[in-house]
């Protein structure tokens, strides 16, 4: 005969409200931790874009993920001679702000050249870029769709292409351009002194030829490694293969938002510790004179053990099962991606169960001390 | 009153309980030695703080003695210090309680809380079941087994606790005021049924009451006064007349 069982049925609609309540704490929990994948999923998003495995970049800096990178435009050119190297692409990144259908979009730019890497990984509707000047391909988180026009930096560019779940680091999402036309933004948008300074060096068509990387991928068989130390030799540039890219922006750019969201989920599971504590040990208080009678009635201390962890775990689990479909239910109406994992959630389970023991102690030692005599009082 | 069996059931010999050392020592029971024997229904009886519930929970093993020697069905449970480490066990297999407040747990049915007593002492459950349904149509309330203690009138929650009490054969059965919510009838077929246990099962009943309406139905009458046992009567008219 399951008491803690029993119990909750007597009490079902008290125990499913707290249940509840526990559970969009537990709730709030899982989708930290959802966040946080989403924000590492989108930065590693936009690295992974280009499917590439060398990295070069400006000397003396981690690449255009991690602060400005400037390089010549020509440099494509030099690695696509490196052996080894079978495709190559020059890109740009910047992030702007345009004003569409009376809203502001804050947008990231990545300028390639169609025809090499750098591109859209895959086109969700419309096509890629086929002019080489003043279209774009839109992520559709931008709102945008096929065939609308937005100005950008004095240009009026047409979509022509859209992608899906496309976002920088920050949120933002992505849009392709060319990238003469990148190029020109990043000019147009430059503060004023960086552009008189630009205009007076080698100017093509209004703009400087300079990009903030270049992609590349080798043979198979060739070594990664190889090609980066060949590149390294330019002495204005630097180069990184695919993984070390991925680790700058996994350890160094998102780690302050790790550590964030990391904190915070510490402090919500301790705050739910506590919540699961107070309420197990309120349900043992109501039971004082129960737990009496069963004591004086012989019941053995496991089987009064039992009913207060099965509660709590029964509590916990509920809560746990709650805040789980709320959140997988509700992700997609983030600001934010929420990628839920299934180990992230079976590890939360964990938690909430160890949580639930732990918490119980409290219960589970005012039960023991409950003296059977207390059953014979009026 | 020993019947075959030469042994009482209950055996106290110079039982003392105290509260508190010094000044604030309270003596709530003075060396009682007292004898129940198998069959016999006996009642405690003795105006308020004279040390009845006392000497009942002494006796159920719920509150540790200060002094003496007891002995349960010929165990000794206690004799300077407990001598059985799993008083809960024994209070399973050998005593039945009969609550003033009934004590049913109001997240059980009432068959569940008859039922409960023969699932924690192992039996199967549709042995225990049976047990409980059982006592409830004898008890006459076999109808209201699927009902919530807290649907009972006073009466019939009073016969399901006798029923918990029974429902593990217990050989002593202690009652702390059993026929205080009851009319005169209703006491007198819970005092019958308590007879009947008594004799069948070879048990002995000890009762706390103050309840005049029964006075006449006990085998021995105890009073009690400041702690000690003042007066015995194997008439129960020579102590209530």
């Amino acid at each position: 005969m399951n008491l803690a069982l029993r119990d909750i049925r007597h009490h079902l609609g008290r125990f499913l409200l707290t249940a509840v309540g526990l559970g969009l704490l537990l709730g709030v929990v899982l989708s930290m931790i959802g966040i946080y994948r989403g924000l590492v999923a989108d930065a590693l998003g936009l690295v992974r874009a280009p499917a590439a495995e060398v990295w070069v970049v400006e000397t003396g800096t981690r690449g255009p993920f991690a602060e400005g990178s400037r390089i010549p435009g020509d440099t494509r050119e030099s690695i696509a001679r490196l052996a080894g190297v079978t495709e190559t692409g020059s890109m740009t990144f910047q992030s702007l702000e345009a004003t569409h259908r009376d809203r502001k979009l804050r947008l990231q730019v990545v300028g390639y050249e169609p025809g090499r890497l750098g591109g859209p990984p895959a086109i969700a509707e419309g096509r890629g870029l086929a002019r080489s000047r003043f279209e774009i391909v839109a992520d559709v988180k931008t709102g945008l769709v096929v065939g609308e026009r937005i100005p950008l930096g004095g240009d009026v560019f047409t979509v022509v292409g859209t992608t899906r779940g496309a976002v920088s680091s920050g949120g933002d999402p992505v849009v392709w351009m060319a990238l003469r036309d990148s190029q020109v933004l990043q000019f147009r948008l430059s503060p004023a002194p960086a552009r008189r300074e630009a205009a007076r060096g080698p100017v093509a068509a209004g703009a400087p030829d300079t990009i903030n990387a270049v992609v590349a991928r080798v043979a198979p068989g060739a070594s990664v490694e190889a090609v980066v130390e060949a590149a390294k030799r330019w002495k204005h540039l630097a180069a990184m293969t695919q993984d070390d890219q991925e680790t700058i922006l996994t350890r160094s750019v998102v780690e302050k938002a790790r550590q964030q969201i990391g904190l915070f989920t510490t402090v919500l599971l301790t705050v739910s510790t506590v919540i699961i504590a107070l309420i197990i040990y309120t349900m043992t208080m109501d039971k004082i004179r129960e737990i009496a009678t069963l004591k004086l009635i012989g019941a053995p201390d496991g089987r009064i053990v039992g009913l207060i962890v099965q509660q709590a775990l029964a509590l916990g689990l509920i809560g746990f099962s709650v805040g789980a479909s709320l959140i997988a239910s509700a992700k997609d109406f983030f600001p934010r991606r929420v990628v839920m994992l299934p180990e992230d959630a079976a590890s939360l389970g964990l938690v909430v169960i160890v949580v639930c023991l732990v918490a119980s102690g409290l219960g589970v030692r005012l039960a023991l001390r409950v003296d059977p005599a207390t059953a014979l009082g009026g | 009153m020993t019947g075959d069996n030469p042994r009482p059931l209950v055996e106290c010999r110079g039982l003392a309980k105290h509260y508190g050392e010094g000044e604030t020592r309270v003596d709530a029971l003075r060396t009682v030695d007292l004898d129940l024997w198998p069959g016999e229904v006996v009642g405690l009886l003795g105006p308020s703080g004279s040390g009845k519930t006392t000497l009942l929970n002494l006796i159920g093993c719920i509150v540790e003695p200060s002094a003496g020697t007891l002995r349960l069905d010929g165990e000794t449970v206690w004799e300077g210090k407990w001598l059985r480490p799993d008083l809960r066990r024994l209070r399973l297999e050998k005593v039945g309680f009969i609550f003033q407040f009934h004590n049913l747990l109001p997240f059980l049915d009432v068959s569940e809380n008859v039922a409960l007593v023969l699932d924690m002492a192992g039996a199967a459950t549709t042995d225990a079941f049976a047990r409980a349904h059982e006592l409830l149509d004898y008890l006459e309330v076999g109808h209201r087994k699927a009902a919530k203690p807290s649907s009972l009138s006073g009466g019939e929650a009073q016969r399901v606790a006798i029923a918990r009490a029974l429902a593990n054969r217990p050989r002593i059965i202690l009652a702390d005021e059993p026929t205080a919510a009851l009319d005169g009838e209703r006491a007198g077929i819970v005092m019958d049924l308590l007879r009947k246990v008594a004799v069948e099962q070879s048990a002995t009943v000890v009762v706390v009451t103050h309840d005049e309406k029964i006075l006449g139905r006990f085998d021995r009458l105890f009073h009690l006064r400041d702690g000690r046992i003042e007066d015995m009567a194997s008439r129960p008219g020579d102590l209530t007349g």
